[in-house]
């Protein structure tokens, strides 16, 4: 079969698209397809969700230890929805995205091994929004300026820590008040 | 700017060639997700429930604040054209994902385009800051303070142990992407590309091709970002990423020096070669396009071109790519078509230069 878009090459990729149900067949030659980004796109979004699923099908296996055998695990994960939007476990697995936020809060600490397998993290360290942040702003300042304080009074750099120390005063008042 | 002005004009504030060293590193950008609290994201989102996403970030755009940095234009995808939504994404105004999958998606532009604000692409939020040359805190900056403007007016999905929540896991935390485009011909030539990228991959940085995921490195051009979101603070990411481009640039400085003292003629030879070609090709495809215009940028790095600036050398990579040469041309091409109009276009620009 030769390519759809030149008619002169052999096509090489097959692809099937699924929009609303309506089904899109693709046959074209690689020069075609790179000329033609949406079909590359495409194929993008789906091998980084896939991958992505690959990691979230792998662990409930790897959360074996936790207890129970992996049979009443899958029945967990067959379950688990988050009850604001609906999404159930399986489906993010399939899909590797959120429906909403309250499903962080949902999956909850079924999330940690994914998020340490990106990242290598599960805890944010980050800038907080100032309005709906409210109290953890002023928190996360306080815990960074008692560090800089240590720092301070380690190196013997007094006057420093001084400024440091009255900062902190005006910051606990604040949080007292509020 | 009117939507047309968006579409037609190539030119945008990314092209200068102008800031910090801007002979290597092209551009830099900055991604930042957020989501609106109580709504659900685009992947489950009815379409009025999309509808009430783009009237609350229109909404927050109209702002006093945000027309210090506006004027923003809000242009809907549903209101363009296949061929128009490709043009804004060969000028990296909006995602392939924006212009292809989302419903009532749209995009809130600048005038100058260095700032897009995509909506209900895959997170309800994308603000997106384009600079010229490495500038990486400048352009944190300026997306930040657009950030705190929408916070203002817009309840974010925010939690305290996993930061700004994002549709997906991989933007968890500080929703930011940061990235640099670089032109490393250099060490492509000297075969000392595959062992940095390696080095890359070992440090939470990625590197991609210059139209994003997957895409590939047409013309000497590594996009750098970072990988990790979550645990990592916005300074940390930035500061990671900006010494590590910084290391990279210098070695592609050794690697000109080196081609430029021991392989000199090889070196002057391949660029005026590419040079020639360019003003004189009747057809090219746009790998060829991009290998030459990849050359003749680097002979204007070296100084053995001097009627060429960057600026045109930046334009033409986003003109010849296939939307714009449509787009230009008021209708659908055939690859060959387009070869040959592309071999036209960059015929006509470079011999006004040259003359």
């Amino acid at each position: 079969m030769n390519c759809e878009e030149c008619g002169k090459r052999p096509a090489t990729l097959h692809l099937t698209k699924i929009v609303n149900g309506e089904k899109t067949e693709y046959h074209i030659c690689e020069h075609c397809a790179q000329e033609k980004g949406d079909v590359i796109s495409g194929f993008d979004n789906f091998s980084i969700h896939n991958i992505l699923s690959g990691l979230l099908n792998f662990d409930p296996m790897a959360k074996n230890s936790v207890g129970g055998s992996s049979n009443s695990q899958t029945a967990t994960q067959k379950t688990l929805r988050c009850e604001t939007c609906g999404l159930t476990y399986a489906q993010f697995s399939k899909s590797g995205r959120f429906g909403c936020s309250d499903c962080y809060r949902y999956f909850g600490d079924r999330l940690d091994p994914l998020f340490r397998r990106i990242h290598g993290n599960t805890n944010h360290i980050g800038k907080v929004p100032e309005r709906t942040g409210g109290q953890l702003k002023i928190r996360k300042e306080l815990e960074q300026l008692k560090t800089a304080l240590q720092q301070y009074i380690k190196t013997e750099e007094f006057e420093k820590a001084a400024e440091i120390r009255d900062r902190i005063r005006a910051l606990e008042k604040k949080m007292d008040q509020a | 700017m009117s939507v047309q002005q968006f579409m037609q004009n190539p030119w945008s504030n990314w092209m200068k060639g102008e800031g910090p060293d801007a002979d290597i590193v092209i551009s830099t950008r900055i991604r930042i997700a957020r989501n609106l609290r109580h709504q659900p994201f685009p992947l489950l989102a009815t379409d009025s429930q999309a509808e009430e996403v783009v009237h609350q970030v229109a909404n927050a755009s109209r702002s006093k604040a945000m027309s210090k940095a506006g004027p923003f234009e809000l242009i809907m995808m549903d209101k363009l054209q296949p061929l128009e939504k490709r043009v804004l994404v060969e000028k990296h105004l909006i995602s392939p994902n924006l212009a292809e999958e989302s419903r009532k998606g749209g995009v809130l532009l600048s005038d100058d385009e260095s700032i897009s604000i995509m909506v209900n692409e895959e997170d309800h939020i994308r603000i997106q800051v384009l600079m010229p040359g490495f500038q990486l805190k400048e352009a944190w900056d300026i997306g930040s303070r657009i950030d705190d403007i929408f916070e203002k007016h817009v309840n974010y999905a925010f939690d305290e142990t996993r930061g700004y929540l994002t549709s997906c896991p991989t933007n968890v935390g500080t929703g930011i992407r940061a990235s640099v485009m670089l032109h490393l011909p250099a060490l492509v030539m000297t075969q000392q590309i595959s062992r940095i990228l390696q080095a890359i991959n070992q440090v939470g940085l990625v590197v991609r091709g210059i139209y994003g995921e997957g895409s590939e490195a047409l013309g000497n051009l590594f996009q750098l970002s970072n990988q990790v979101t979550l645990g990592m603070s916005e300074s940390d990411i930035l500061s990671n990423l900006y010494s590590v481009a910084k290391q990279i640039v210098d070695q592609e400085r050794v690697a000109r020096r080196y081609l430029q003292e021991n392989s000199s003629l090889a070196l002057e030879d391949r660029i005026c070669r590419s040079y020639g070609i360019l003003l004189h090709a009747r057809t090219v495809e746009s790998k060829e396009a991009a290998q030459r215009l990849s050359d003749v940028r680097l002979g204007i790095d070296l100084g053995l071109i001097k009627n060429v600036t960057t600026f045109t050398i930046n334009e033409l990579l986003v003109m010849t790519q296939p939307g714009f040469l449509q787009r230009h041309a008021g209708q659908k091409l055939t690859p060959e078509q387009r070869d040959e109009r592309r071999a036209r276009l960059i015929r006509e620009r470079l011999a006004a230069h040259s003359a």
